[in-house]
């Protein structure tokens, strides 16, 4: 036998072997399926429903696959995006709002690689078509309204404790450090009862700390704790991704991505959709309703006038109706909407959405509704949009600023005919799509705080196709120049290098397929083909001092061994520099420049395994035989 | 091969140097004068690709624009006569998300047939930030490989190709801004992998300057660089062309989205051969490196010993 250890060539089998059997997958592509899930939260798609689906699309003469349990959603195959479009139209208009049916695509891996946990890589966006948003979250707008929460809850326990106050306010200066603090002040009636003012609202509340301020002694102010705003910001945070998470689950995507990113941001990504304009409409929006009573003791005339009586607000109706004056506290709001759904009225055919109220918010109703029958309510849609605005300020310098507008509307006034529980219907709207957007909406719960989109990429799916054609030929193209150049230059040894290099590929293919987080984009596709150029850097360096060695008047077999000896540590030096700059390119860049950076940091590390124990195994099976001493290489 | 192998490679370095010095110093006037023209990533703004089956002529997307609020935008083709970009700088009195549909809904007013193939939107701080942090990044890149090769070889060695990694980094974004190339997040990628590629070359250098000081009878530093230039000569000028020929792949066939990425890629690899080869070893011999610069120092056991 050879030379060379043997646990050295078992080593090499079995990382090829693993490695290989992980990247099949990938030589089955994709087919085009429809998924269906339950509109309810964790509900599954009955046996019932199933079988009614598949009769659906047999009558319809579709091709179809059986049908399979993924999670709690069921996915049907197609043959082709065609059938795909249809069956998802069809099984839509079957199924109705209780269900959501998506476009996916279903993986073709056989069962037997499956079973052993083998898929395809991850496909990024710009690869398979899709929208990425970024998302920035207001957490400033969130630690106010909270403030301004704590203000009423401030006030009672001043009440109750018989500490006379005159004022108690929401506070915001900056720090000569540029730290923005925020708090409450509270300014008492005597003086002398200022610190037990303090001493009683910072021991019931810990989110607050005490601020000496010697001036005016009649004053308490109180700041927020730096806990306290991370956890009103990482409750916003969090919050607004759930409702996100549910928006998306009703836009019907395959495979969603919500996740939240640093501080006060949340990437969605979408793969496969089609419309991105629905996707950001319905994911930007923050629109929740409001239930108030009519304050109808006071006249149209009164609210034409603009100026509100105490305890009232004036709006104005949808599409420029007359005015309304609202009592200001709302009977129930979103927040307490359990579920909404579209329907249509039985008698005039109009769309209306169906409301169900959680148990606080159904007593609520039934208490204001019970004490005013006969009296009018009126629904209060509300939105609060965001935009960026730049500008520079009094020093020159550019600024960013944030203009948040709040929209509110009357969209329905109706007379309360009977005491209203936790069911009931609002009407009021212009057409089907407006209705199932608010039920949606409705349905998804609200944003703790208002959010805007900051960064929005959209590729459209034949785009992607493309780029996967463009990524594809170019690294056989490269793949091919290079294999070329080896051989001709390096005869034998860089046939055997030749062999590494695609050895390389596979391992890659195979450890992107394995690691679950890894997702393949373009730049990833030009890490790779880069990788493939770089990595016949250590065979040429190997094979070079193979060539010096055999000069310098060593033989054959001694010359291999210094050659790969010598080359070893510049091999591994050269290396962990590129891997250096490859893990700082993961950190700083995004998206898809991150996938270069996976790509290159993978194809690295494989390459180094290929170059030095694959070639040295293959070099070792064809002149390391013993009693069969080469008398002259072939490089 | 035979003539570069004679080839007194220390004796140009003069040369050479000044040659560089002046492809710096031109690099950073136009760094400064002409500026970059950086992609959307980093000046925010919202970007357009449409494509269409017949050839889009750009004279009437321009009119179909030019009532709409998006007047100042850019237009060109892409690629070929079937896709066009449109780019849009960041505007105030439009939410700034919806940029992108409404310039598509113009752009079908008067072209029905258009196909909306990506749509591109960064927010004015996401691309200040992406800026801010891409500098960072080439500096932090920098900063490593100077303390790698610091720590594997000899101080003088790591300064010298570090200063090179500079120049490469320095000369590449010259020459986009000469031509005032676009410069986006996949030429960031390309310039920190053109840091690993250079440093990669110097150390292979460096590793056979260190073998030659400690194993030839030559003494003269400038005869050992030139030794082991020789010797490594076969395998920079290999390592280079199978690289090379790569990112040609990549930038004739990769498509637009890794454009500016194999551009500047193709550029570098030439530039950084050329500088591992002169720049890192004129600066390590303009430093006086000398043999014991790579000789390490012994720690005897006495001195543990006197440690508390």
């Amino acid at each position: 036998m050879t030379r060379y250890p043997r646990w050295k060539f078992y080593l090499l089998m079995a990382v090829f072997f693993v490695c290989g059997l992980y990247a099949l997958p990938n030589l089955y592509p994709d087919v085009p399926a429809i998924q269906i899930t339950s509109a309810d939260a964790g509900g599954e798609v009955s046996a019932n429903t199933q079988a009614r689906v598949l009769q659906t699309l047999d009558d319809a003469e579709l091709a179809h696959g059986e049908g399979e349990i993924i999670g709690t959603s069921w996915l049907v195959r197609l043959d082709s995006n065609e059938a795909q479009l249809r069956a998802k139209e069809m099984a839509e208009k079957m199924l109705g709002a209780n269900y959501v049916v998506a476009l996916n695509l279903a993986p073709t891996t056989p069962d037997w690689l499956r079973s052993i946990g083998a898929s395809p890589m991850n496909l990024g966006l710009d690869l398979r078509g899709g929208v990425h948003f970024l998302i920035q979250v207001d957490v400033n707008a969130a630690i106010e309204s909270r403030l301004e929460a704590w203000t009423g809850e401030v006030k009672l326990l001043l009440k109750d404790a018989g500490i006379r106050y005159r004022d108690v306010e929401v506070t915001e200066r900056t720090r000569p450090d540029g730290e923005v603090e925020r708090g409450l002040k509270i300014t008492v009636a005597e003086e002398a009862s200022a610190e037990d003012a303090a001493t009683l609202i910072t021991s019931k509340l810990n989110e607050f700390s005490f601020k000496d301020t010697d001036d005016l002694v009649e004053t308490v102010e109180l700041i927020l704790t730096p806990q306290a705003i991370k956890s009103i910001q990482d409750y916003a945070v969090d919050q607004n991704r759930t409702s996100l998470n549910n928006r998306v689950n009703e836009l019907g995507v395959g495979e969603p991505v919500v996740q939240r990113e640093g501080a006060d941001r949340i990437v969605v990504q979408l793969p496969g959709i089609q419309d991105a304009a629905q996707a950001r409409r319905i994911l930007g929006r923050t629109a929740t309703l409001e239930f108030r009573l009519v304050a109808h003791e006071f006249g149209a005339g009164r609210a034409a006038t603009g100026i509100a009586p105490p305890g009232t607000e004036i709006f104005p109706f949808k599409g420029g109706g007359r005015p309304v004056i609202l009592r200001k506290q709302a009977i129930v709001t979103g927040d307490e909407v359990t579920n909404a759904q579209m329907g249509f009225d039985a008698q005039s055919g109009t769309p209306e959405v169906n409301i169900t109220l959680d148990g606080t918010g159904a007593r609520q109703m039934q208490r204001i509704t019970g004490k005013n029958v006969g009296n009018p309510m009126g629904v209060l849609f509300v939105e609060t949009k965001t935009e960026v605005e730049r500008y520079v300020d009094e020093d020159g310098a550019r600024q960013i600023r944030n203009n948040t507008t709040t929209e509110k509307y009357v969209i329905n006034v109706a007379t309360i005919q009977d005491t209203l529980g936790s069911r009931f219907r609002i009407t009021g709207l212009d057409s089907p799509a407006e209705a199932a957007e608010l039920a949606l909406l409705l349905r998804s719960g609200s944003l703790a705080a208002p959010m805007f989109i900051i960064e929005e990429r959209t590729i459209g799916p034949s785009l992607g196709a493309d780029n996967i054609k463009a990524g594809f030929n170019s690294m056989m193209l490269g793949m091919a120049l290079v294999l070329a150049f080896m051989a001709i230059w390096y005869k034998v040894f860089g046939l055997v290098a030749n062999i590494a290099l695609l050895g390389n590929l596979v391992i890659i293919v195979g450890v992107m397929s394995l690691i679950p987080g890894a997702t393949l984009t373009l730049p990833g596709i030009a890490g790779i083909v880069l990788t493939v150029g770089m990595a016949v850097d250590a065979n040429v360096l190997i094979f070079e001092q193979i060539k010096q060695s055999l000069k310098n008047g060593l033989t054959p077999l001694q010359a291999i061994d210094a050659g790969f000896e010598r080359a070893f540590s510049t091999i591994v030096d050269a290396n962990i520099t590129t891997i250096i700059a490859a893990v700082i390119l993961f950190a700083a860049g995004t998206g898809t420049v991150q996938g270069f950076a996976v790509t290159l940091f993978i194809g690295i590390l494989t390459s180094m395994f290929t170059a030095i124990v694959g070639t040295r195994s293959i070099i070792e099976l064809i002149y390391g035989r013993a009693g069969r001493a080469p008398s002259k290489l072939s490089i | 091969m035979s003539v570069l192998k004679d080839f007194n490679f220390m004796r140009a370095r003069y040369l050479f140097g000044a040659i560089s010095a002046a492809l710096v110093i031109g690099s950073l006037v136009l760094l400064f004068t002409r500026g970059l023209n950086l992609g959307l990533d980093f000046t925010g703004g919202t970007l357009i690709e449409v494509h269409s089956v017949e050839d889009i002529a750009l004279e009437n997307a321009r009119s179909a624009l030019d009532d709409s609020p998006f007047s100042g935008a850019v237009l060109q083709h892409f690629g070929s006569a079937h896709d066009m970009v449109v780019r849009v700088a960041p505007q105030q009195d439009i939410q700034a998300d919806l940029v992108g549909q409404l310039v598509f809904e113009e752009l079908q007013k008067s072209m029905p047939e258009l196909e909306l193939r990506r749509v591109e939107f960064v927010g004015p701080q996401v691309g200040d930030e992406l800026r801010d942090e891409s500098g960072l990044a080439l500096l932090m890149a920098l900063g490593m490989m100077l303390i790698y090769v610091w720590i594997r070889f000899s101080n003088k060695f790591g300064v010298a190709a570090v200063a090179a990694l500079f120049h490469d980094v320095i000369v590449v974004v010259g020459v986009f801004s000469l031509f005032q190339w676009q410069v986006d997040l996949t030429v960031l990628a390309a310039l920190l992998a053109l840091i690993g590629y250079s440093i990669n070359d110097s150390i292979v250098i460096a590793d056979y300057v260190r073998d030659t000081f400690r194993s030839s009878r030559l003494t003269d530093p400038a005869e050992v660089v030139n030794d082991a230039i020789r010797q490594t000569l076969g395998r920079t000028i290999n390592t280079a062309l199978t690289t090379w020929l790569v990112v040609l792949a990549l930038q004739f066939f990769g498509g637009e989205a890794v454009h500016g990425f194999s551009l500047a890629m193709s550029i570098g690899v030439l530039i950084g051969t050329y500088s591992s080869i002169y720049i890192v070893c004129s600066i390590a011999l303009a430093m006086n490196m000398t043999k014991d610069d790579f000789i390490v120092v012994e720690v005897s056991k006495d001195d543990f010993d006197e440690m508390p």
